[in-house]
């Protein structure tokens, strides 16, 4: 066997593929191979590193050198220095990986995006090569489900992660432990294990890193409740949209066949358990358990009521149980190491870490691990390293549609389920978007709602209608026709949907203009009261005007209007026809004398 | 259109459907291979799944109507979709969406008339490290500005 001595990790995640890092691969692999070092540098492509920001990421162990936005032609200079001399090209790393004063490297988990990070569900993402059963069995993989199978039983299997505190990492919460319980306990010959990985929130990609890049643990987790519930077949409904993670979770399921670990007769017992993919073919309410059952059998994607829940009949009518991606992640982990470690972090009432994706407007975008009772300052500040361009802090989005904007007021809460709904918002499924001083909270309300009448299945009238009427409101008032009792009327509006609806998207989907509404209610009134959008982003509500005091007349804005808006002699003031002018603000922004303003 | 006018096209979903028509819940895979062979799901071929089913031919359209990717209409050689997330909307996606629109002469939706681009403006693709993002079929063009549209957009004409 080759004495490996040392690995070239490269991200393989969503974001640094679609920056080229297969290229960098490549060449990594002909420079390793053109100075002979194919017997002992090994290159492997990994999920994600979760700092998406810096990326293309290139990890180098055993040192453990963090390499940010790297190039094709990069990838000589590291090969033949570092590689070859073993000396670490420094000027390629990330910044914040060189203690400036010392000019010493720092570990990873010294860097400030990953200090406060604790890596559960993400444990493997970056550390494995997600196509290969060997690389996740040498971490551990699979000691899980062979524990359960041999040495547990069902109810004890349940008993364990009913203790951890797990609750589901979709977004409502619900315990983990007490689903599976209701599965196992309804009678049946056949049972099914479902994975939402139908990842629809917009801003949302934990899921998506975790097939990316950990594929098997969904698989060995699905495995586990197959075995507590008393199921043969699971399915797992992912998003069409995501190709990457589709691949490799098929390319799992057959390795895991091939090994015996999935199928009949699982490790020489009489547990058997299989696992297929279905596609989803975009459309958000299959996210909902009861519509995503109705969309594996094949139909149209529409809730129906509950009772009866899916572990009394779910899909094709038989017991079911329904967990998210990250949920399951959590679970090789609970098993292998003890329901008393899990529930050892976290807060009271919400154990564990929980996986965010930050993004919007904020340095390091990218995927973050955190202990529940984090605060949204620790995330966004200490790990997201705050608003890019002195831009000052606004809001906070999580929960997606069915969630709320966090103003800066509020940063010091602790994350966990139940704070998050006490201040308006929720938990959902981890989506985290930033917004600054630049971003209208009423038309991020209008935004959310547009989706959510774009997304609207249409089987009950107060979702199907009632957040129409509401989007109709909002549009109004962004366009500068808000009357006097909008506001009372979008309440209104908001308070039946939630009281009405049949599913649990549209219970929530008023929560984008209910949590606005509640902390930036003073925008709203601007816009209808005094038609004006405090944050200038509102076309309709702008208007550009220069000061003739400052203007030197040198034409460019009259040559940079699209629309011939702008007149005025060379060397003379210009002026802005308003009645033609579309409010696209190109005059403003290449101003070089600061003469246009906007207000 | 006659099924019978492409034959290869025909053959291969006559034998897709023979190999999926009897799974659970095969419905919606048949649509999607299907669409994969025509690129769209023409009438005749949602006739064809309906009877071979032995479902009315209302549950095809039915479930093609309700699910965006499945489309009723023949698309452009190349299918622009813009990213409308969350976080590619506060950074800015608007404006490329704008841009798009200008550059290609047609809306949110619709086929340029040559038959060569797509504008559709898409779901989050998952990638809002690149925010604001776009595909042009499967290549990533990410942390766009509106200035870069007019000369990605050549690339392909």
């Amino acid at each position: 066997m080759d004495l490996i001595r040392s690995h070239v990790m490269v991200c393989g995640g969503t974001g640094c593929s679609s920056s080229g890092s297969m290229d960098i691969i490549k060449e990594f692999e002909a420079q390793i191979a053109s100075h002979g070092l194919d017997k002992e540098v090994k290159v492997v492509r990994t999920g994600c590193f979760g700092l998406c920001q810096a990326g293309p990421v290139v990890i180098i162990y055993p040192e453990g050198s963090f390499y940010s936005r790297v190039t094709v032609s990069d990838v000589e200079r590291i090969v033949e220095e570092h590689l070859l001399k073993g000396r670490v090209v420094k000027d390629l790393l990330y910044y914040e990986s060189i203690e400036k004063e010392t000019d010493t490297l720092k570990s990873l988990d010294e860097v400030d995006f990953y200090k406060k990070q604790k890596r559960v569900a993400l444990k493997n993402c970056g550390m494995i090569d997600p196509e290969n059963i060997d690389e996740y069995l040498a971490f551990d993989g699979y000691k899980a489900l062979e524990k359960v199978i041999t040495s547990m039983t069902p109810q004890e299997v349940i008993d364990e992660i009913s203790k951890s505190g797990l609750r589901g990492r979709g977004g409502a919460g619900f315990p983990t432990g007490r689903k599976w319980a209701f599965a196992a306990a309804s009678k049946s010959d056949k049972k099914y294990v479902c994975c939402n990985a139908d990842e629809g929130d917009p801003g949302a990609f934990m899921d998506r890193s975790v097939l990316e890049g950990d594929p098997h643990v969904v698989l060995e987790a699905m495995a586990i409740a197959g075995y507590a519930i008393g199921a043969d077949q699971g399915y797992i409904y992912c998003r069409a949209e995501y190709p990457i993670a589709v691949k490799r979770v098929q390319i799992a399921i057959d390795q895991a066949k091939e090994y015996g670990i999935l199928g009949k007769n699982i490790f020489g017992t009489d547990f058997s358990f299989d696992i297929e993919v279905r596609l989803g073919a975009g459309a958000f309410v299959c996210g909902e358990e009861t519509a995503l059952m109705v969309s594996i059998e094949g139909n149209r994607g529409e809730p129906r009521p509950r009772p009866p829940f899916p572990a009394v009949k779910g899909l094709f009518g038989q017991p079911t149980i329904l967990n998210n991606v990250e949920t399951y992640a959590n679970i090789p982990q609970i098993i292998n190491k003890g329901a008393d470690w899990f529930a050892s972090m976290g807060t009271e009432k919400s154990k564990g870490t929980k996986v965010f994706a930050l993004g919007g407007k904020i340095t390091n975008t990218g995927l973050v691990e955190v202990p529940m009772g984090t605060t949204l300052r620790e995330i966004i500040y200490d790990i997201g390293g705050g608003c890019p361009n002195g831009k000052k802090f606004k809001a906070a989005q999580t929960g997606g549609p069915s969630g709320g904007c966090i103003p800066a007021s509020q940063l010091d809460v602790k994350i966990d389920y139940d704070n998050l709904i006490a201040i308006g918002s929720m938990m959902g499924s981890g989506g985290m978007i930033v917004m600054d001083e630049d971003n209208c909270m009423v038309d991020i309300a209008r935004f959310f709602l547009e989706f959510t009448v774009d997304e609207s299945c249409g089987k009950c009238a107060p979702c199907r209608i009632g957040t129409r009427r509401m989007l109709e409101i909002l549009n109004r008032i962004v366009e500068g026709k808000g009357e006097d009792g909008d506001i009372e009327k979008l309440e209104l509006l908001a308070e039946n949907i939630k009281a009405s609806a049949l599913c649990g998207l549209g219970q929530t989907a008023p929560n984008p203009v209910l949590s606005t509404l509640q902390y930036f209610r003073d925008e709203y009134e601007a816009h209808i009261y005094e038609k004006r959008c405090p944050a200038g982003q509102c076309k309709a509500l702008l208007s550009y005007k220069i000061d003739p005091a400052k203007c030197k007349g040198c034409t460019l804005c009259a040559r940079k209007c699209p629309v011939g808006a702008i007149s005025g002699k060379v060397k003379e003031p210009h002026v802005i026809d308003t009645s033609k002018c579309i409010k696209c603000g190109v005059c403003m922004e290449n101003c070089k004398f600061d003469a246009i303003s906007r207000s | 259109m006659s099924l019978e006018a492409n034959k290869e096209k025909f053959e291969q979903l006559k034998a897709m459907v023979a190999r999926l028509k009897n799974e659970k819940g095969a419905l919606m895979p048949i649509m999607q291979q299907a669409q994969d062979i025509y690129g769209y799901l023409p009438e005749d071929v949602q006739q064809y799944i309906a009877k071979e089913l032995d479902i009315p031919v209302g549950d095809v359209y039915g479930v093609a109507t309700f699910y965006a990717q499945f489309n009723l209409e023949k698309k452009g050689d190349y299918i622009i979709s813009l990213c409308m997330g969350t976080a590619c909307y506060v950074k800015g996606s608007q404006k490329i969406h704008e841009e798009i629109e200008k550059t290609l002469g047609v809306g949110a939706g619709k086929t340029t008339e040559d038959g060569k681009f797509t504008f559709n403006p898409t779901r989050c693709l998952g990638a809002c490290g690149l925010a604001p993002v776009m595909m042009i079929n499967d290549e990533v063009y990410g942390r766009l500005t509106p200035e870069d549209i007019p000369g990605i957009i050549a690339k392909y004409r």
